[in-house]
């Protein structure tokens, strides 16, 4: 593997060597774990490893109730209070999928603004930045395809909604709903193919994870100062780096441990209070819920898509350019999928030549804003769609917008970024002191 | 204090936020219920009583069926002895059975009917089906505070009726504090004093919808003792073997950060 130079696996004679010149695992997983890592890694690289928990835990547990589960209109709630009632911890194992998704996204929204902070999206980690993206993707359609399953009046509604923004894009949208669902509307056929495909999609995602480690594995990970590890040889590369076992594996098994106890206390003692009442009433097609609402984790992008109502000047504007193809009900979805894309297009849109945001005076701010902005739309995104929270929305999407397109690609060139520190080992020395040589 | 806090947060919110909410949303008193909180039980008395509420009143619209008539005797739940299941099965139910192709008396195996009365939602679900507490502005700060108030929602319905009718489309409709709208079809089911209670506990309104409320919280989360032991073994172990990681981790980057380790 290219990158930092480091130890590589040295077979011992024998099975050790016969192994090594037919297959070379023992080596690939030697360097795999062994990777040098920068010793100044903060606590906001530890959630890599939960969300590698969580894709786990999802996929065990997952597998179990999918044994029990009946994907059918007409048994998928009794199943879901069979498992509740009959199945042999069932009520835990559900509850541990259930929360588990929002632990799942807990840890990914951590993790996607670690890495906006500390830019670990600029070059050269730009494909490990586009994977996680996918990922994300991914799991935005993992998670809303599982939350159908209960079939409960949110579970259906939901999926009429989500569907139905397809069904908005001109001309081929209504054909790709169709195609979506299976038929002309959330019934049997859907639930069917959103099962299918939520049993599909983990694995998706798994494979795309070990793309992701590959990626950061070639470049080395990031780090808080944003500083390259020196690598001109081993020993430059050893006063930079630690081995990831075992300095960072048992430090992130820590802090995969605290985190399990506040979700263990959630599963516990309140695992409803992320959910919705209305998803213990059966999906009823006749009976529409007085306030559909999605799950906390899509509540920001939901924001997104109904900020942009007809009466918002940029929307008649397109409207007008296009002779009406682009109504308000296409260009909310079009904000909602362009709020995601400029965040994945943000290692070509941030211009400055400083990674990490800890040298950067002014960007701090604009980010600190950036993570409020992301709270007041998830916030925003709960709330009926009238003044004055169309408005906020309006707001907030604004700014996601603005902090991509404007603020990073102004920022880079009139900031006047602070100095980083020469070697991370400075930096880390910064804090613990000067290591006496050994 | 916390409490006192929110209270206040939620009063001024909703003067801010106008009358849009107050309208549609019903009045929903707290009650302090036995299963409340990490450390709460269940009343094993009070859930039998909550049943006789519910045979007696709710069964004659109301049907229960997730619910299988055996958990009567789960423990962590009304816990009746197996013969006291058989004759509840027996004593109150008919199911159909298609073997037969005809009625026959419940046994414990069979679940509770559904409602016999087509307007009327079934209960297995009900008290995890609603929220008694939202906000303060849809932050959901009440229901970290509260619970979710499934069952304090159901207590204030019962509780909630004004004594006005009105009627629409041939329909008469009560008038009730608790019921999104003020107005609900279903009429007063609870009157004072009209339950007799083999332990002798106070019949009065309040006292029999807060039992049939806990005993409602029991037939949608049968579990909850369960779940909530499960919490604490989880929680427990966790909490040992992060504190194992975290010395393991102190000791591994001691000498990297220099520093002298008293272990």
């Amino acid at each position: 593997m290219a990158g930092i130079p480091h130890d590589h696996y040295e077979p011992k004679p024998g099975f050790e060597k016969w192994l090594h010149k037919r297959l070379n695992i023992v080596g690939l997983l030697y360097d795999t774990v062994m990777i040098p890592t920068p010793k100044n890694l903060n606590w906001m690289w530890i959630w890599g490893i939960v969300l590698t928990f969580c894709l786990a835990l999802q996929i065990v547990t997952g597998i179990v109730l999918a044994m029990h589960y009946t994907p059918h209109v007409d048994h998928a709630f009794a199943s879901i209070e069979h498992i509740m009632r009959n199945v042999n911890g069932g009520h835990m194992l559900r509850y541990l999928h259930m929360n588990g998704a929002s632990l799942f996204f807990f840890a990914v929204y951590i993790h996607i603004f670690r890495g906006l902070y500390y830019g670990s999206y600029k070059a050269p980690r730009e494909v490990t930045w586009i994977i996680g993206m996918l990922i994300y993707l991914l799991m935005m359609a993992t998670g809303f395809m599982g939350y159908v399953l209960p079939w409960g009046q949110m579970s259906f509604w939901g999926a009429t909604v989500i569907t139905g923004l397809f069904g908005a894009i001109p001309l081929i949208g209504e054909p790709i709903q169709t195609w979506l669902l299976g038929g002309p509307a959330v019934d049997n056929y859907t639930l069917n193919r959103f099962f299918s495909l939520h049993y599909l999609l983990p694995f998706v995602i798994a494979g795309l994870v070990v793309v992701h480690i590959w990626a950061f594995h070639t470049t080395g990970n990031n780090n808080p100062t944003g500083v390259d590890v020196r690598r001109a040889s081993k020993a430059e590369a050893k006063k930079d780096t630690l081995p990831f076992w075992p300095y960072f594996v048992i430090k992130d098994l820590f802090a995969l441990g605290v985190v399990l106890v506040v979700f263990f206390a959630i599963v516990g003692f309140m695992p409803n209070y992320l959910g919705h009442p209305d998803n213990y009433i059966e999906a009823n097609p006749l009976v529409t819920p007085s306030h559909i609402v999605p799950e906390w984790y899509f509540l920001p992008f939901y924001a997104i898509l109904r900020a942009f109502t007809s009466d918002v000047w940029v929307v008649m504007f397109a409207s007008w350019i296009t002779g009406g193809i682009i109504n308000a009900k296409f260009f909310g979805v079009l904000a909602m999928f362009g709020a995601i894309v400029v965040m994945a297009l943000v290692p070509w849109l941030d211009t400055s030549r400083v990674r990490s945001g800890r040298f950067r005076p002014q960007f701090k701010w604009w980010f600190f804003l950036l993570v409020i902005d992301f709270f007041v739309l998830m916030w925003a995104g709960a709330m009926p769609a009238e003044p004055p929270y169309s408005t906020i929305s309006l707001i907030g999407s604004a700014y996601w917008f603005a902090y991509f397109l404007v603020i990073l690609p102004i920022l880079g060139v009139i900031e006047k970024p602070t100095a980083p520190p020469e070697t991370i080992e400075d930096d880390f020395d910064a804090h613990y002191g000067k290591q006496p040589a050994e | 204090m916390l409490k006192t806090l929110a209270i206040s947060a939620v009063a001024a919110l909703s003067l801010s936020a106008g009358g849009a909410f107050a309208a549609e949303e019903g009045h929903v008193e707290d009650v302090d219920f036995s299963f409340e909180g990490p450390f709460g039980k269940f009343d094993q008395n009070q859930l039998q009583r909550g049943l006789q509420v519910y045979t007696e009143v709710c069964a004659a619209c109301h049907g229960l069926r997730y619910v299988p008539i055996r958990t009567l005797g789960d423990e962590g739940g009304p816990h009746l002895p197996s013969d006291q299941v058989r004759a509840y099965a027996d004593q109150n139910f008919e199911v159909f059975d298609e073997e037969i192709d005809d009625f026959r008396p419940a046994k414990p195996t069979d679940h509770f009917p559904g409602s016999s009365l087509a307007e009327a939602p079934d209960l297995s679900l009900m008290a995890k089906a609603r929220a008694g507490f939202h906000g303060p502005q849809g932050t959901g700060i009440n229901q970290l505070l509260k619970g979710m108030g499934g069952p304090e929602y159901i207590a204030s319905l019962l509780t909630g009726y004004t004594g006005e009718e009105k009627e629409e489309a041939g329909t008469i409709f009560y008038e009730n504090t608790a019921f999104p709208g003020g107005w609900i079809a279903m009429a007063p089911p609870l009157f004072e004093d009209q339950m007799v209670y083999a332990d002798g506990h106070d019949n009065d309104m309040e006292s029999v919808a807060e039992d049939v409320s806990a005993f409602l919280m029991w037939t949608a989360e049968p579990k909850m003792m369960a779940r909530k032991q499960a919490g604490f073994v989880g929680v427990f172990f966790l909490t040992v073997l992060t504190v194992l990681l975290y010395l393991t981790n102190k000791k591994l980057w001691a000498p990297v950060k220099g520093k002298k380790l008293k272990l």
